[in-house]
């Protein structure tokens, strides 16, 4: 193995990246088991070899966590992972699943020195291989909790923010009780990311800890209905209440036909499959109606799930988007994944109608043909229709156009600030709502956005609702009430337009 | 079992030792009545949803470990003792091992309450609230509702013959007067609801309509009372997997406009639904039923 002190910068730099070894697309969309294989040791070592310890690091800014990320690449150098595990779950409680989840393609790796170059440093790899690692090696996760303080903090919703504000404020020595609306834990992790992307196990292991450091969950809580905020802040005894519910309303297309069977949001086509197991029927008895010839809307990361999961479900799979390839949000790495999984792609093809048979099942697609125009004054070129339509056949649709904020919670509050989309209104630096006591975050502050995004905004929000609950929140609060305001969006260096 | 993680397995059961505390609920069947074949009057232990839930508002069910959800309506309730009551008839899998539950046996969740109140107001004129089949129960606590906020409630219950009429004294107890139809005039007046309804409105000031019960029905009622300055509301049992508005497998067009029955619902204007899409939409997992079905009955339950 090569001695790091026998490498300068330069000859660093020149190392090329080490690729995680994946799964055979023709094997691996018969299955649900994950797509990269994950690093061994040697790769792994051998990729931490590549990172130049900049002196500047602008890895950790682009970090929305902002995880020390060249020390635990050192530690990993040096062969202690335990340590570089320590080192991530000094910033990240989830590591096992930003690894696998993040878009580091437009996070830490886009701006990696060593990227300027060549390509940058495989942060996102290394993180999931200490993860891994560390799970797979049994190592102590258990952190030191301080004192109890005696101050209660209700979380609203198990997902990334609402785990990651359990995670920071029990770390603070508070009593933490989540409320979820599901009969489990995880929220989108579960029921919206697939697991080929995100084993089942990982989420668990990770609410387990939770458990252990003294968390309480209570499933079936539809906060809201059962219980309102001004219960739990009134007569439950919370200190404070934290809002991480999440954008569950699906958008719809408003086109003729929508409703017709076989027609469905990507949230429930996922949620039967991944939270309720309905490739599993009839073992598992929810049911899912999967034809054999699928369409889907939208190029997200999203629809890139719904594609990848129909494709395993037997389904001849087309994605149908009104843009082209470049514009496509989708991380790079699940396009190109969805690429190598023999799924169509239907670019500049924007679905105008979907025709059903007397049965009110769909039959098929039509769509008119867009050509992108001339970049407006934003730089963004916008579709318009060529004139051109073409008509497909499909037995299953499912629309991923993204979500709108679930609007539960906001009917119960009304002393909540929404804007027109119905996104939660926050304070810019200290996530506090216009309510007294309830802070929010994630999904529900921005209208859907990303896992890491999320954990990276609970942090944050963690942090003055320590501060709330412990008399110590003196800031001037500027809660938005004009409701064209749009959500929050990360204010990281790198984060403009890179999402 | 094939879908759950082994982890998974782990936190059902440090939560169910961890968590037994204020928000926690057993959903243990306290009591259960045969009402009619194969439809159950059951009393569930649920302290939280009881303190909360109103006429019209609805619950999500899931039997075992391996069911779906499925929404169910609500007949009743106790706020002190801590139990909700519902009716529900095995016409499915999931349905079916949720009426095999015994006393004393639990479902693996109860979820709620879902959906918005039922509309409750004083009106000038009668109001009419009509059941059909296992969908009695829920017309109960909307007539109690409408009564004691000073509404003359007359409730009109139908059924196939005098076998599966149920709920008969429950509903005369919230209602100033009740009328009776079977299909075969075995109890009650011989046809069907409708008729039960065009007597009322031949000879009372009707202002509202509320019915609940299978399609057919709730459309036919709709038709009866549209352009007659009659309010007519529906309670619509769309097919549901969430209940809370995240999945929009409930969607129904209302005056044009897709609206989520869980969300927006369960009650509609009547005038308003397409139940021509409803009906078709309600038989989008027929065929799976039946395979469930018939995996069930190999198992030799």
């Amino acid at each position: 193995m090569t001695n790091k002190k026998d490498l300068s910068a330069k000859e660093r730099i020149k190392k090329p990246r080490n690729e995680m070894l994946l799964h055979d697309a023709k094997e691996r969309i018969k299955h649900f088991e994950e797509v990269p294989l994950g690093y061994t040791w040697e790769a792994a070592r051998d990729e931490a070899i590549r990172c130049i310890q900049c002196k500047k690091p602008l890895c950790i800014e682009g970090c929305p966590v902002t995880i020390d990320i060249p020390a635990f690449i050192k530690l990993v150098e040096e062969g202690n992972v335990n340590g570089a595990a320590g080192k991530i779950r000094e910033a990240n409680f989830l590591p096992a699943a930003c690894g696998r989840v993040c878009p580091q393609d437009k996070q830490c790796e886009a701006v990696c020195v060593v990227g300027k170059k060549g390509n940058p440093v495989a942060i996102g790899n290394l993180e999931r291989f200490v993860a891994d690692f560390e799970r797979s090696e049994n190592l102590n996760r258990m952190p030191k909790i301080p004192k109890k303080t005696g101050k209660k903090i209700g979380v609203i919703g198990s997902g990334p923010a609402g785990l990651t504000a359990a995670y920071e404020l029990c770390m603070k020595g508070h009593e933490v009780i989540v409320f979820e609306a599901f009969h489990r834990g995880g929220g989108v992790m579960v029921y919206g990311i697939p697991r080929f992307r995100l084993p089942l196990d990982i989420i668990d292991e990770d609410l387990k800890l939770l458990e252990e450091m003294g968390v309480k969950f209570y499933y079936n809580m539809i906060i809201g209905k059962i219980l309102t905020i001004d219960d739990l802040l009134e007569n439950e005894g919370f200190n404070a209440v934290y809002i991480a519910t999440g954008a569950g309303l699906p958008k719809m297309l408003g086109i003729s036909g929508e409703n017709l069977n076989g027609v469905y949001s990507a949230n429930e086509y996922l949620t039967r499959i991944y939270l309720m197991h309905a490739n599993h029927f009839p073992e598992y008895t929810t049911p899912l109606f999967q034809g054999k010839k699928m369409a889907v809307i939208g190029a997200g990361n999203t629809a890139m799930d719904v594609l990848r999961t129909g494709k395993r479900l037997g389904a001849e799979v087309t994605c149908y988007y009104r843009r082209s390839r470049e514009e496509a949000p989708a991380r790079t790495e699940e396009l190109e994944h969805a690429e190598q999984e023999f799924i169509n792609f239907k670019f500049l093809s924007n679905p105008v109608e979907f025709i059903g048979d007397t049965n009110n099942f769909v039959k098929g697609i039509r769509c008119a043909v867009m050509e992108l125009s001339e970049p407006d004054e934003s730089g963004r070129r916008k579709p318009i229709p060529t004139g051109e339509e073409f008509i497909d056949e499909c037995d299953t649709i499912v629309f991923s156009l993204g979500c709108n904020v679930n609007p539960i919670i906001v009917d119960a509050t009304p002393e909540l600030h929404v804007n027109k989309w119905g996104i939660v209104m926050v304070d810019n630096k200290t996530f506090h709502t216009s309510k007294k006591g309830v802070f929010a975050g994630g999904d529900a502050i921005t209208g859907g956005s990303t896992v890491i995004l999320a954990m990276g905004q609970a942090k944050n929000a963690a942090k003055y609702i320590h501060d709330y609950v412990t008399g110590s929140f003196n800031y001037e609060l500027e809660v938005p009430t004009d409701p064209n305001t749009p959500g929050i969006e990360w204010s990281g260096r790198f984060a403009k337009g890179k999402r | 079992m094939a879908g759950e993680s082994e982890a998974s397995k782990h936190i059902c059961k440090t939560s169910s030792k961890s968590i037994y505390g204020d928000y926690m609920q057993d959903y243990k069947i306290l009591a259960k009545k045969e009402l009619c074949p194969w439809t159950y009057h059951l009393k569930v232990s649920a302290p939280l949803i009881a303190k909360k839930i109103l006429a019209g508002q609805f619950i999500i069910i899931r039997p075992n470990k391996h069911s779906e959800r499925i929404p169910l309506s609500i007949c009743g309730w106790n706020r002190d003792e801590g139990y909700i009551e519902i009716i529900i008839m095995a016409c499915g899998r999931t349905s079916r091992e949720a009426c095999e539950k015994n006393v004393g046996e639990k479902f693996e969740d109860v979820v709620g309450p879902l959906g918005k109140r039922s509309h409750v107001q004083k009106y000038n004129g009668s109001c009419v609230l009509i059941g059909g089949g296992y969908g009695t129960g829920a017309i109960i606590p909307t007539a109690r509702d409408l009564k004691s906020t000073g509404n003359k409630v007359i409730g009109v219950l139908g059924a196939r013959n005098k076998e599966l009429l149920i709920m008969e004294d429950e509903l005369r107890e919230v209602c100033d007067e009740i009328m009776v139809t079977t299909n075969d005039g075995s109890a009650g007046t011989e046809g069907f609801v409708t008729h039960a309804l065009q007597n009322i409105m031949d000879h009372k000031t009707v202002a509202m309509v509320l019915a609940i019960g299978p399609v057919p029905m709730m459309m036919a009622v709709s038709n009866m009372t549209r352009g007659k300055d009659i309010e007519c509301w529906v309670s619509l049992n769309a097919i549901m997997v969430d209940g809370t508005g995240m999945c929009g497998a409930c969607r129904v067009s209302v005056a044009g406009e897709t609206k989520f029955a869980c969300f927006h619902g369960p009650d509609f204007n009547g005038h308003h639904v397409d139940f021509d899409e409803l009906t078709k939409r309600q038989k989008m997992f027929m065929e799976k039923e039946q395979l469930a079905m018939k995996a069930f009955k190999e198992k030799g339950k």
